[in-house]
């Protein structure tokens, strides 16, 4: 097989580990708010679901959870698996296990914030809701911005997890021409495109925080 | 605006705040027993007493941050706790406390400054925000209110580049920048260096003499006999003393008071 064509199929096999990035960032960070809130709830019972929820989520393996949506259509609901299914079952699987890890780390953001920024906000006379968005939330970002950064990248590794459904994702596809070709190639390949990728989101993740260093506390 | 709220409750004649028979325990701790006092508007009263004494939940109680078990809270016309027929405290609806908020300024005792705002910002946006002021008039009032503060030329600055002196400076002009009715001070210096401390005093003087109605928490004795009216002496959850601020300092009449002031003079 020509280089080009290795090339050519490794990059096209790109549109879907981007499409898992992707899909995963936005179900699974606003997701996260409300698992957080949940989490930090003055009802117990809210509360205690969203730690056994973060708990099964983290304690189990995103492999097994992706083969079990996958599956559990057929086998809990009698319902045949559609062609497409596949790239929902690894839509859902993805968005619930890493909101499960945003929760976390929005949790451990928003308790660090002094009380004292909640008191001084409610003296001047700041709703709940203005007081989290204008001055709980951007000191948030700031603070959780490196643990973010460490689960962004983590994601896009982890999009190869994808391989076990079947989706053409650039793993899957590497491992098949490896397979086909007797070569180590597409794995090398591979291995530094996901570096790539890993460097532009760190890259970004480094001038958001600078952008974000322009005060300490 | 200070002076219209000054002549409104003149006319009135009531007082600026008032509490009645206020309670205050956190759980089997009885902090604030009975506490009755008031304060009326151009009043500077100070509050002293050992730690424990239950200063700061009277001040808390007062700005809204804890919620009293008994007694009655009012800022002028405005009752924002009653107590009910057993005596426990019933608060007004989310309107009265707004309204409430809208009479009394706070200036704690670790600043609480918003770090991630400039310090124009930290003064400028509470009016703008909650009382829908105008961004502009505002602006300019905070530019002015920082002059005053000598503190100019940091506008711009985010807190974390001024001194504690000066931060509690900012965190006094964003409490001024809401007009409040009446002005609290937590331990204004406690926090601070003994030159930092003079810095925040001189400030807290110079709106005394322009009738700043206030209420400070202080273990500057010296400071509490110059500026103070009035003097309010808490122990064990109780006023033990209360009077003229010369009095009270140079001759109190009770023991507790007398041996309280003893270790000051140390």
């Amino acid at each position: 097989m020509e280089l080009s064509v290795m090339l050519s199929m490794l990059g096209s096999s790109l549109v879907f580990t981007f499409f898992i990035f992707f899909i995963t960032l936005v179900g699974s960070l606003p997701l996260g708010v409300l698992i957080a809130l949940a989490r930090m709830s003055r009802l117990r019972v809210l509360s205690s679901i969203a730690k056994i929820y973060i708990s099964f989520m983290r304690g189990t393996p995103l492999m097994l959870q992706l083969m079990f949506f996958m599956f559990a259509p057929y086998y809990i609901f009698d319902i045949p698996i559609d062609v497409n299914w596949k790239y929902w079952a690894c839509s859902i699987g993805f968005i619930l296990n890493y909101a499960a890890y945003f929760a976390e780390i929005y949790r451990s953001g928003i308790q660090s914030i002094p009380v004292g920024q909640y008191e001084a906000a409610s003296v001047l006379g700041y709703s709940k809701s203005q007081t989290f968005m204008k001055i709980i939330l951007p000191q948030v970002i700031k603070r959780i911005l490196p643990a973010m950064g460490n689960e962004i990248i983590t994601l896009i590794k982890d999009t190869s997890l994808a391989f076990v459904l079947g989706i053409a994702e650039m793993f899957t596809v590497a491992k098949q021409i490896a397979n086909s070709q007797v070569t180590l190639l597409p794995y090398i390949i591979a291995a530094a495109v996901y570096w790539v990728i890993c460097l532009i989101i760190e890259y970004g993740l480094n001038k958001t925080e600078k952008k974000l260093d322009y005060y300490h506390d | 605006m200070m002076q219209e709220s000054i002549e409104t409750a003149e006319q009135k004649k009531e007082p600026l705040l008032r509490l009645l028979n206020a309670r205050k325990s956190f759980g089997k701790n009885d902090v604030l027993k009975d506490i009755t006092l008031e304060v009326n508007a151009g009043e500077v009263v100070a509050i002293i007493g050992p730690s424990g004494g239950g200063k700061s939940t009277l001040l808390r109680c007062a700005t809204l941050l804890e919620t009293l078990d008994g007694g009655t809270l009012a800022y002028g016309d405005l009752v924002v706790a009653s107590p009910d027929a057993a005596g426990n405290a019933v608060y007004g609806g989310k309107d009265v406390l707004a309204k409430a908020r809208t009479r009394f300024g706070l200036v704690f005792q670790n600043f609480n400054l918003f770090p991630h705002y400039t310090v124009l910002k930290n003064i400028a946006e509470p009016p703008i925000l909650v009382q829908k002021r105008e961004r502009e008039e505002v602006e300019a009032e905070a530019r002015e209110l920082l002059a005053k503060m000598g503190l100019s030329d940091k506008a711009d600055h985010v807190p974390c580049d001024l001194s504690g002196g000066q931060q509690q400076r900012v965190a006094i002009a964003r409490a001024l920048a809401m007009n409040p009715d009446i002005l609290f001070f937590d331990e204004p210096t406690s926090a601070l260096d003994p030159e930092l401390t003079i810095e925040v005093l001189k400030v807290i003087r110079q709106l005394a003499a322009e009738h700043m109605t206030m209420v400070i928490v202080t273990h500057e004795m010296a400071f509490a006999r110059d500026v103070a009216d009035h003097i309010i002496f808490l122990d064990g959850g109780y006023v033990v003393e209360q009077g003229p601020a010369e009095q009270v300092i140079n001759n109190p009449t009770h023991e507790r008071t007398r041996a309280f002031l003893r270790k000051y003079e140390e």
